[in-house]
């Protein structure tokens, strides 16, 4: 399996680059992992996305499709695709610890 | 077979939709949705029939087929009797909200929210007479197959 170095930890990553282990991670993990992914500095509106998409997978076991996010997060589609451009879902969950999310809309 | 690794990934995709009904028209949304979802950049053209899903008054009645279509497991003459249409329309539907997939205009919207494009086939809207006014605002343009072509460059054009 492969791992990542990160803030002096070292954790695992699934076969997508996603973190294994949702519980390893941190806010300060997400602020690292946002610079490495072309993502830059967290906003308030980045948070909104990455705390519902949080909130969604503990309570569901599974990250919130894109469609999710844009109807009960707040933040829109169009608002959505600048915070995390180039795939902003898979991005967004990325950055979040969590898994891809399995979702075709 | 190539080495997986080294395969180029798709960065563009252009997706014809030609067919007006809804299992014909949904298929290129999801596609080009999809494709924006995962960075990819994505146009639609809908030339045809498919202009049904770009034309205001028409695109939130899309029908399903019950006709001439083999996979809804319907006789042929059970699918022409009047409101069988309306029926599987219905029931798809239904279906397609359990999987919280949009109705066709938030669809659209979505897309084009997402940064996809929206054209329309000039040769498909005149031998239509229609307008530029028939079609939601959300049409980025109507435009010839050459623009189509032209728009298309380093794409990977689908056929629906």
């Amino acid at each position: 399996m492969a791992s990542l170095e990160i803030l002096g930890k070292t954790l695992l990553l699934d076969k997508e680059g996603h973190l294994a282990n949702a519980g390893e991670w941190t806010e300060e993990i997400a602020r690292e992992l946002a610079a490495r992914n072309g993502v830059g500095e967290l906003t308030d509106r980045h948070w909104v996305v990455i705390k519902f998409m949080r909130k969604v997978h503990e309570q569901e076991g599974e990250p919130p499709s894109i469609r999710r996010i844009t109807q009960e997060s707040g933040v829109d589609t169009k608002a959505l695709y600048q915070l995390f451009p180039n795939g902003p879902g898979r991005k967004a969950a990325k950055i979040a610890g969590l898994p891809r999310p399995k979702n075709c809309i | 077979m190539t080495d997986p690794q080294s395969r180029q990934p798709v960065e563009r995709v252009s997706i014809i939709v030609s067919r007006g009904s809804l299992e014909g028209v949904y298929p290129g949304l999801i596609m080009a949705n999809g494709a924006r979802m995962e960075g990819i950049e994505a146009s639609l053209f809908f030339t045809f029939f498919g202009l049904d899903a770009i034309t205001n008054k028409r695109l939130d009645h899309l029908k399903v087929a019950t006709v001439g279509n083999p996979a809804m497991h319907i006789p042929t003459v059970l699918g022409a009797i009047p409101g069988m249409s309306a029926f599987a329309t219905h029931m798809m539907k239904k279906e397609i909200e359990k999987l919280n997939i949009p109705p066709v205009r938030e669809f659209l919207q979505t897309i084009h929210d997402a940064g996809g494009e929206i054209y329309g086939c000039k040769a498909s809207v005149d031998m239509f007479h229609l307008k530029k006014e028939d079609f939601t605002p959300l049409v980025d343009d109507i435009i010839t197959v050459g623009e189509f072509y032209e728009k298309s460059a380093g794409a990977q054009i689908i056929f629906t």
